[in-house]
C-alpha cells in the first residue's frame, strides 16, 4: 500500500491520496491514522500548510516519516486513538485502513470524537469483479485493490459501500461527501442509495461528521 | 565567557567552565532546603547565534557528566556521546550551541556531597540536601539565565537525561522548542528502584563508607561502589547482548578453575566496569543521584495525571525507545506518548530495533541518528535556524571543549 521510501516527495502523490487532500481545508489540524511513509502528510504540509500528525503501525514507516521531519508515532488505530482529547483535530484521516482494524465501529466513533470531521476510504467488497470472482471461481477474491490471499491479508473486516453507509446511519454519522474511486484514481458519484457505486466502484471515500 | 567567581576551590578541579549560581537568592529545593550560592560546572560546544536561537541542552544520565564531547579529565577517554555530538553529527556543533552541565549532586565540579559545605568548610557528605530531578532542572535553568539564553532550541537526553528533558518540558514549556527524551520514563518503576537500592546498600555496606564521612576520614568505599556499578551495569545491557559479547567464554584460560577467580569473560568485564568506575565517581553522589531518579514521578506533581504536565504545550517532542531495553522499556516510553497525545501535543515516537539494551542510546545506532537528524532538521526549519556551518558567532567562540588540557 505505501510507496517505497524516498520516492514520494514534491507533489508527486498517489491519486487517491490527492482526492483525500481535496477534502481538507488549508491550515487545518490533521491526524492521519495509518499514514504509511508519510506521503499524504508531507503533501498536506506543503500544499495546504496543515499542522499534521500521524499514527503508523509499521516501524519502517514511522522511522521514514520522522526522518523526514513529520510528527508521527508508532501506534495502532484500535488502541491508540482513545488518548486523544475530543475535537483535537479538524480532520482525522483513515485511508485504506478501516478494514484492517479489529473493531471498525469503535474506530469510526473514535475518529469522529477526536476529529470534527473524518475522511475514510476503503476497498469496496461489492465491486463487480470481487463478486464475479467469488461467484465464478468460488475462491476468496484477489483483485488489484485486494491483492493478497485470504491467509495473508491484514483485511479482516471487509465491507461494501452500502454496508458502510448503513453503519453510518446506525451510528448517527452524517455523510457530507461521498465519492467512488476506480483503479485509475478517477472519481465518480455515489448516489443516495449507493446501489450503482456499490457495484462499479473499486473504492469508496467519505467525508464524515457527527454531532456530539 | 562569564565570570569564574570561585571563592572556594571545589574538591574536584573539573576543567571547562563553571559558574556560581544562587548568589542573590538561594535555590529552593523540593526537600525544603535552600542551596546557594552553589557551583555548576559545564561545557559548551559550537557557537550561540546572534538570535540566541540555536542552543541545545544535553542532560546527562546517572553516571554521565558534562564531558559529552571532550576528553574526560580523569579517564582520558573521549566524550560520552561521540556518535551524537560533533561537527556534522546529529547534534552538529557547526550548527548548534551545545551546553552540557554536571547535574546537582554530581561529582564533576557541580555542587554535590563531595564538594565543600561553605558553612563548615568540610565536604558536605550526607549533609548535602537530597536533590530531585526537578532541582537539577532548576539549576540548569539558572545556568541558562546566566548565559543569557531565553529559550532552548532543544533539550535532549537519555535515561535520567530523558527524565530531565520531561521535567524541562513540564516546568519551563516556553523555554523548550523541541524535547527529545530517549530511553526514559515519566516515573521510576519499582524494579528500577529495587536495582538502585541494591547499589546503595552495596555502598553503605562497605566499611570504608563510614556513614558517608569517608572523605573526612581518608577512606574510600570503592569496593561497595564497584559492586553498585556492576549490578546496575547489568541492567543497561540485554541478555542477547551479553550472550553475543561473552556467551560462556572463559577469560584467558582453557578450563574452569573450581574457584572464585573471574573464570568467565562476563565476570572479568563486569569487574573491569566496577574498578574503572570508582576512579571517576563519588560513592555519595551515586546515592544522591539514584535517589533523585527513584523520586521521579512527573505525574505526581499534576494530580496523578501525566497529560496535565503537558497541558497547552507547544513543544515538539520526539520520544525514543529501544526494543531490548528492559530498564526503560518501550511500554514506559509509550506511556509518555499517550500522555502527550492526551495533551494534543506535537509528538513523534520511534522504537529502535536493537539488541543492545538500555545502553543503546550511547552506542552506534544508525537508525536512531537518521531519525533524530530528520526530527531536528524539521524542528530547525520551523524555528528558522540556519543550516549547518552558517550560525553566526555571538558567544562561546572559545568553547569549553577547547580549554581542556
Amino acid at each position: 500500500m505505501a510507496a517505497p521510501a524516498g520516492t514520494v516527495r514534491s507533489g508527486d502523490i498517489r491519486i487517491d491520496l490527492l482526492l483525500i487532500a481535496e477534502m481538507v481545508a488549508p491550515e487545518s489540524r490533521v491526524l492521519d491514522v495509518g499514514c504509511g511513509e508519510g506521503e499524504l502528510l508531507d503533501y498536506l504540509a506543503r500544499a495546504k500548510r496543515v499542522d499534521g500528525r500521524g499514527i503508523e503501525l509499521s516501524q519502517r514507516g514511522v522511522n521514514a516519516c520522522v526522518g523526514h521531519g513529520l510528527s508521527v508515532i508508532q501506534g495502532d488505530a484500535d488502541t491508540d486513538l482513545r488518548d486523544y482529547p475530543t475535537a483535537a483535530f479538524d480532520y482525522v484521516i483513515l485511508s485504506q485502513t478501516l478494514q484492517a482494524t479489529r473493531n471498525p465501529k469503535t474506530v469510526l466513533l473514535q475518529l469522529l470524537r477526536i476529529g470534527r470531521r473524518a475522511i475514510v476510504s476503503f476497498p469496496n467488497f461489492g465491486y463487480w469483479k470481487v463478486r464475479l470472482s467469488l461467484l465464478t471461481g468460488g475462491r476468496m477474491p484477489v483483485t488489484a485493490a485486494l491483492n493478497q490471499s485470504w491467509y495473508e491479508t491484514p483485511n479482516i473486516h471487509l465491507c461494501t459501500i452500502r454496508d458502510f453507509m448503513a453503519l453510518c446511519r446506525e451510528l448517527g454519522i452524517t455523510i457530507e461527501k461521498r465519492v467512488s474511486v476506480d483503479r485509475f484514481g478517477q472519481k465518480g458519484a455515489i448516489g443516495s442509495s449507493g446501489l450503482l457505486a456499490n457495484l462499479l466502484a473499486e473504492q469508496g471515500m467519505f467525508l464524515l461528521s457527527k454531532k456530539i | 565567557m562569564g565570570e569564574l567567581k570561585r571563592p572556594l576551590e571545589p574538591a574536584t578541579t573539573a576543567p571547562g567552565m563553571s559558574v556560581r549560581l544562587g548568589i542573590e537568592r538561594p535555590l529552593r529545593l523540593d526537600c525544603g532546603a535552600e542551596l546557594g550560592p552553589f557551583t555548576v560546572a559545564y561545557q559548551t560546544y559550537g557557537r550561540l547565534d546572534s538570535q540566541k536561537k540555536n542552543a541545545v541542552l544535553i542532560c546527562h544520565a546517572l553516571t554521565g557528566d558534562q564531558y559529552v564531547a571532550s576528553t574526560h579529565p580523569v579517564t582520558g577517554k573521549p566524550g560520552w556521546w561521540p556518535y551524537m555530538v560533533g561537527p556534522g553529527k546529529v547534534l552538529d556543533t557547526n550548527r548548534y550551541f551545545i551546553i552540557c552541565a554536571n547535574v546537582l549532586s554530581g561529582c564533576m565540579g557541580t555542587a554535590g556531597p563531595k564538594e565543600i559545605d561553605p558553612q563548615t568548610g568540610k565536604p558536605w557528605g550526607l549533609n548535602f540536601p537530597v536533590i530531585t530531578i526537578a532541582d537539577m532542572v532548576r539549576a540548569q535553568a539558572l545556568l541558562l539565565d546566566h548565559l543569557g539564553i531565553e529559550d532552548l532550541f532543544c533539550v535532549i537526553g537519555g535515561s535520567m537525561g530523558g527524565m530531565q528533558v520531561l521535567q524541562w518540558a513540564a516546568s519551563y514549556p516556553a523555554r523548550v522548542f523541541a524535547a527529545v527524551p530517549i530511553a526514559s520514563a515519566a516515573k521510576h518503576s519499582a524494579q528500577n528502584i529495587a536495582f538502585h537500592e541494591v547499589g546503595r546498600q552495596a555502598i553503605m555496606a562497605d566499611p570504608n563508607w563510614r556513614g558517608g564521612n569517608y572523605l573526612l576520614e581518608g577512606t574510600n568505599p570503592s569496593a561497595g561502589l564497584a559492586v553498585a556499578r556492576m549490578a546496575n551495569h547489568i541492567t543497561y545491557l540485554s541478555e542477547a547482548a551479553l550472550h553475543r559479547k561473552f556467551g560462556r567464554n572463559l577469560q584467558n584460560r582453557e578450563r574452569i578453575t573450581y574457584g572464585f577467580e573471574a573464570d568467565f569473560q562476563v565476570e572479568s568485564y563486569l569487574r573491569h566496569q566496577g574498578i574503572t568506575f570508582v576512579d571517576r565517581f563519588d560513592a555519595n553522589s551515586y546515592l544522591y543521584i539514584t535517589r533523585a531518579m527513584d523520586y521521579f514521578d512527573l505525574a505526581a506533581e499534576y494530580g496523578g495525571v501525566l497529560a496535565k504536565a503537558f497541558t497547552g504545550t507547544r513543544t515538539r517532542f520526539c520520544v525514543v525507545s529501544f526494543t531490548s531495553d528492559w530498564l526503560f522499556p518501550t511500554r514506559e516510553n509509550r506511556a509518555i506518548v499517550h500522555a502527550l497525545n492526551a495533551a494534543a501535543a506535537n509528538v513523534s515516537f520511534v522504537e529502535i530495533e536493537t539488541d543492545k539494551g538500555h545502553d543503546a542510546f550511547l552506542l552506534d545506532e544508525p537508525e536512531l541518528f537518521k531519525m533524530l537528524a530528520g526530527f531536528l532538521n524539521g524542528a530547525a526549519e520551523q524555528r528558522g535556524l540556519a543550516g549547518g556551518g552558517q550560525a553566526r558567532p555571538l558567544i562561546g567562540a572559545t568553547a569549553g571543549g577547547s580549554k581542556l588540557p
